[in-house]
């Protein structure tokens, strides 16, 4: 039950997105197709979730028990860029168009906070290995779920007549404010 | 102690990491087409975007490909082209230079200022005020278009108005999407003719607002003798840029002097600097 809890709570209620504003960079540049953004959220989520688990491992079986928590940081962003890597490797070889099309945002879930923040949570919440595992799944799917929705508006958008002032950056930055608001609406669904 | 146990931890760690990406990028090799490294040696790597795809190592994709023609290169002209059909071996064609070319010659002396714009310095943002000028269609003489140049073919000359350096414009058309009001726009060396008006207004209240306006008195389709070559739209000459000759036919009777033969300055870069330094040295 609390593992169903956890990944409710980091999919919907406090999504990392638009609950915590973390990985705003993504979800303001990869948010602008449909079929980029499912793929796009799908490699984050991958890398969400192994990273969870990794981390915990790090963090429970080396930092803690030799008393080293003040390397947690270098050795998250270590595992963070290192399972990037190996996503970038496997979609350049897999499909060469979503590696084209994600360009530049895909090395740069390294720098994606929301995994970070993530993998950070996880710790000082004290979760377990397999609360872990779900909370990174969890997190991975309310980022995808954010850019979809993003990029579903997006492309309605674009036949939209929206005021010259507006257009691009500014609109999306509405949106995306009104976004969260209205996934404010499930902050009573659970506290976790 | 912590301190060692520290830097084993690190070390052991990136040590582990690398390792497996090692392997990972033995695995998941992928081969690339040694062409395609041949063509990027080759290509001007100015990311420019003139060819229509996004950055020069897609294009090199692309030519090795077939999808893209061995001439699109606008920024390498005919000697990219020629250098690209030789590594490839295939037959070079012959490459179209394009050239921005401003359709604005209302500067500061043939316009009135009709308000100050003490506004952001930028045009894409006084284009929402209106700007200084009372012409709605004129230059906003803010140099959005020659800050967007890459390759320093742009400057802003004495009137106000921008100049096009000729040997410097590889034809990538950064210009002509930066400038809001769509007065510069990407044409064929070959091209002659120009109106260099882009004002809708009717005559009266065009010739009102700038001394060289298009005035859309129609002389200029009168002396056209291509059906079509020249058309009147919104009280407009639009010049066919397929079918209009290119001599000056068509431009001799013109009132105000906005339909020119053969105008468009052929500025030299080194030229235009050692002018303007006189100018301001006052000799």
């Amino acid at each position: 039950m609390n593992i169903i809890l956890i990944f409710l709570s980091a999919a919907i209620v406090n999504n990392l997105v638009l609950a915590y504003f973390l990985g705003i960079c993504p979800f303001l540049g990869v948010s602008k197709r449909l079929d980029t953004a499912v793929n796009m959220g799908l490699a984050t989520t991958f890398v969400m979730t192994l990273a969870a688990v990794i981390t915990w491992l790090i963090n429970n079986l080396i930092l803690i028990p030799y008393d080293l928590p003040f390397l947690m940081n270098v050795t998250f962003i270590i595992v963070i860029a290192s399972l990037v890597q190996l996503v970038e490797m496997f979609i350049k070889k897999m499909s060469p168009p979503l590696y084209r099309s994600l360009g530049m945002f895909l090395p740069l879930i390294v720098t994606n906070c929301a995994i970070f923040g993530l993998a950070l949570f996880e710790s000082l919440r004290g979760y377990s290995l397999l609360e872990g595992l779900f909370f990174g799944l969890g997190g991975g799917v309310g980022f995808t779920l954010a850019l979809v929705l993003m990029a579903g508006i997006r492309e309605e958008l674009e036949f939209a007549d929206v005021p010259r002032a507006l257009q691009g950056a500014p609109m999306t930055l509405l949106i995306a404010g009104m976004l969260a608001l209205a996934f404010m609406g499930f902050a009573g669904l659970l506290s976790v | 102690m912590i301190l060692i146990i520290a830097v084993l931890t690190m070390g052991g760690l990136g040590l582990f990491f690398a390792i497996g990406l090692a392997i990972a990028s033995k695995k998941l090799k992928v081969k690339e087409d040694p062409r395609v490294k041949k063509v990027m040696e080759i290509l001007p790597m100015t990311n420019c975007g003139a060819c229509g795809v996004p950055g020069c190592s897609t294009f090199a994709v692309g030519l090795v490909k077939g999808d893209i023609a061995i001439n699109a290169c606008v920024a390498g002209g005919q000697e990219v082209a020629d250098l690209l059909a030789k590594a490839l071996g295939i037959d070079s064609a012959t490459s179209v230079r394009m050239l921005a070319v401003v359709l604005c010659r209302g500067g500061d002396k043939e316009t009135r200022k009709f308000a100050t714009y003490r506004g952001d310095k930028t045009c894409a943002s006084a284009d929402l005020t209106g700007g200084e000028k009372s012409c709605s269609y004129s230059c906003l003489g803010l140099s959005d278009c020659v800050v967007s140049c890459e390759f320093g073919a742009m400057e802003m000359n004495d009137n106000g108005l921008p100049v096009v350096f000729y040997d410097k414009c590889i034809g990538c058309g950064a210009c002509a999407k930066a400038c809001p009001r769509d007065i510069i726009e990407m044409h064929s060396e070959s091209m002659k003719v120009f109106v260099y008006c882009k004002n809708k207004d009717k005559g009266p209240i065009a010739k009102k607002h700038c001394d060289v306006a298009c005035i859309g008195c129609g002389l200029c389709v009168k002396d056209c003798n291509v059906e079509g070559g020249i058309v009147m739209k919104n009280n407009l000459a639009v010049i066919n840029y397929e079918s209009c000759p290119q001599d000056d036919s068509t431009t001799k009777r013109c009132p105000t002097k906005c339909i020119l033969f053969d105008e468009e300055p052929k500025q030299i870069k080194e030229v235009f600097s050692s002018k303007a330094m006189k100018v301001a040295s006052g000799s």
